[in-house]
């Protein structure tokens, strides 16, 4: 089969398949850039949410967490974690939360270990609206379940 | 040796193997934490364990692919490098600033090196792979930029070949999409869209441009075959990449907040995505089998074959198998992410840099026909430990995720992740009796280098 192309036909589809592959990246990427505010409900992000993030971020979070399916996969995934352990009610979540951070790390010996990160209860909080917004992301029906 | 400028190729390559055996320690403490919990608990979190792990190995890759091309562009250019002087000072530079981020990582905890290194500034910590401090990101900003200057200026005042036009490229493109790990959107979905042109156009795209140039290099030097062969293969090869890597981002468009028509188009051109892979292995092979010359390094040989069949196994076969939308439903962060990511970057990346190492080494040694039969005969044990450690991790890690995927997302009685992670901790153990068997592999490695050359 490659007696057959000659080196400057595979130079050809190398620099012509590379820039059609390239110029319709970049064109879906605009129309992604353009959907993805209301795929994720951007209106709902309140500046809980983005002071959530960047705890998420400082304390980083995903080094043992997976969050949309991404991350490290030490910990359970937490797009979900609002239905899991909050059953979808807010208040429910965020009491859970509080109580849940405070106790770490938990006792259990050989369990893996989730570190204390001193964080305020306003600063749980944010995290909380974080997760909350996450949740409701349209991510195509992932996770498949509320294990995730 | 041809040109005295190559020499300056020698301290980017040991200091990348002593990386990697720091990546492969660390990797070890972590898959004993993953069994034993309370392992090295609270002194190194998980989380510290996995950032050491993972930037560990992104650095060791950049001095391995600098340390390359520092020793190929004088030859492919016949030219001395434009600037030895400022290949040295960026060595220097970059191994100062990779093992001070690695001891910040191990000693401060994340949340105050976040403020003593102006996060707040210009916030881009915190994410996968890219939890570098700011001065660490701009410091590989810096060095980067020095790298591509100094081989672009060795290439326009020399000879101007393929392999240094596509390595050109890589390296450019490298640069560009780095770019993107200074972009953090406060929404968190824009986030981790633009997030993967850092990660999947490095790895799946211009990275493969360096490697497919380094293992076009060595099999001309090794195997003597003419050069307009190897260029086409060359071409064929890495535009295959470019068709298939570019669109293929896609399959991380899936389930991440991204419209669905990603489902289809990152399906379609991932599942191209093994197609390049396997025109290595043919390429390796073929033009092992049109050799016109019989080179006394065959381990150089012998790595370029297995970095072809490796990376076909773990980028092409383990990629695929979770690269179709409806699949990676299920798959989706699990350990089969794990697996594939393990298999892929050692058979494409550290074998490259292997393949490069075994063959350039001797000859920066004084040893231009390679090691003695006794140390190449090391080092081919070497290679078999490595590669049987390596499958069998992936093997356990795939269990593994099949596991998790059988516990928690399919039929009725589903078990949470914590006792579904107990469930495989048999499975954990054969991962870190295999991860054991590639550090016995490297430490081998690391002998053969000290085998007494027999007196002729």
């Amino acid at each position: 089969m490659t007696e057959r192309i000659t080196k400057s036909m595979a130079k050809n589809i190398y620099y012509g398949g590379g820039t059609f592959a390239l110029l319709i990246f970049i064109a879906l990427t605009f129309d992604t850039v353009h959907q993805i505010p209301e795929r994720s409900n951007e209106v709902d992000m309140t500046k809980s949410v983005v002071a959530g993030k960047k705890l998420w971020e400082d304390n980083n979070c995903v080094g043992c967490h997976t969050i949309v399916g991404e991350g490290a996969y030490y910990a359970p995934e937490l797009m979900n974690v609002f239905q899991r352990r909050g059953a979808s009610d807010e208040g429910a979540f965020k009491g859970y939360m509080q109580g849940w951070m405070a106790a770490q790390p938990l006792d259990t010996p050989n369990r893996r270990k989730m570190p204390q990160f001193h964080l305020t209860n306003e600063q749980v909080d944010n995290l909380s609206d974080f997760l909350i917004w996450t949740s409701k992301v349209n991510a195509n029906e992932w996770p498949p379940t509320i294990e995730g | 040796m041809k040109y005295s400028s190559q020499a300056v190729a020698k301290p980017y390559f040991i200091f990348a193997l002593i990386l990697l055996a720091g990546e492969i320690l660390f990797g070890l403490l972590m898959a004993i934490q993953y069994i034993y919990g309370d392992f090295l608990f609270p002194l190194i979190p998980f989380n510290v364990l996995r950032m050491v792990h993972t930037n560990l190995l992104i650095v060791l890759l950049l001095n391995g692919f600098m340390g390359a091309t520092y020793y190929l562009v004088p030859e492919e250019a016949e030219s001395e490098l434009w600037s030895s002087k400022l290949a040295i000072i960026t060595f220097w530079i970059f191994a100062a600033a990779g093992v001070a981020t690695i001891l910040g990582y191990l000693f401060v905890p994340y949340a105050e090196l976040t403020e003593l290194t102006f996060n707040n500034l210009l916030p881009t910590m915190g994410r996968e792979f890219l939890e570098q401090p700011l001065p660490t990101k701009v410091g590989i900003v810096v060095v980067v930029l020095s790298y591509i200057l100094n081989t672009a200026m060795t290439v326009l005042k020399g000879r101007k070949t393929v392999i240094t036009t596509v390595l050109l490229s890589g390296l450019f493109g490298l640069a560009v999409f780095f770019l993107f790990a200074f972009y953090v959107p406060e929404n968190l979905i824009m986030d981790k869209f633009f997030w993967w042109f850092t990660v999947h156009l490095w790895v799946e795209a211009t990275w493969e441009l360096i490697m497919g140039a380094i293992l076009a290099f060595v099999l001309i030097k090794t195997t003597g075959v003419d050069r307009e062969h190897i260029d086409k293969w060359l071409y064929l090869i890495i535009a295959m990449t470019m068709v298939s890597g570019i669109l293929g981002t896609g399959h991380h468009f899936f389930y991440m907040g991204a419209p669905e028509y990603w489902l289809w188009i990152g399906s379609i051109s991932s599942a191209v995505e093994p197609l390049p892979f396997f025109l290595m292995i043919l390429f390796a092979y073929t033009m092992t089998r049109d050799r016109k010359i019989k080179h006394d390094n065959e381990i150089a040989l012998t790595w370029a074959k297995g970095t072809a069949i490796m990376s076909f196994l773990g980028a092409g076969v383990w990629g695929f198998f979770h690269t179709l939308a409806p699949v990676n439903m299920f798959t989706h962060g699990t350990q089969l992410t794990a697996a594939h990511g393990h298999l892929s970057f050692y058979g494409a990346y550290i074998m490259i840099i292997f393949t490069m190492v075994s063959y350039a080494m001797p000859i920066l040694r004084g040893r231009p026909h390679g090691n003695c039969q006794k140390a190449q005969k090391v080092e081919l044990n070497s290679f078999w430990m490595m590669n049987i450690g390596m499958m069998g991790l992936t093997l356990a890690l795939s269990a593994a995720g099949i596991v998790q995927i059988l516990d928690q997302r399919v039929g009725t009685e589903l078990i949470g992740f914590m006792e579904s992670q107990e469930s495989i901790e048999g499975i954990y153990m054969i991962r870190a009796g295999f991860g054991a068997l590639v550090f016995a592999g490297l430490l081998t490695y690391f002998y053969s280098f000290f085998v007494k050359e027999e007196a002729k």
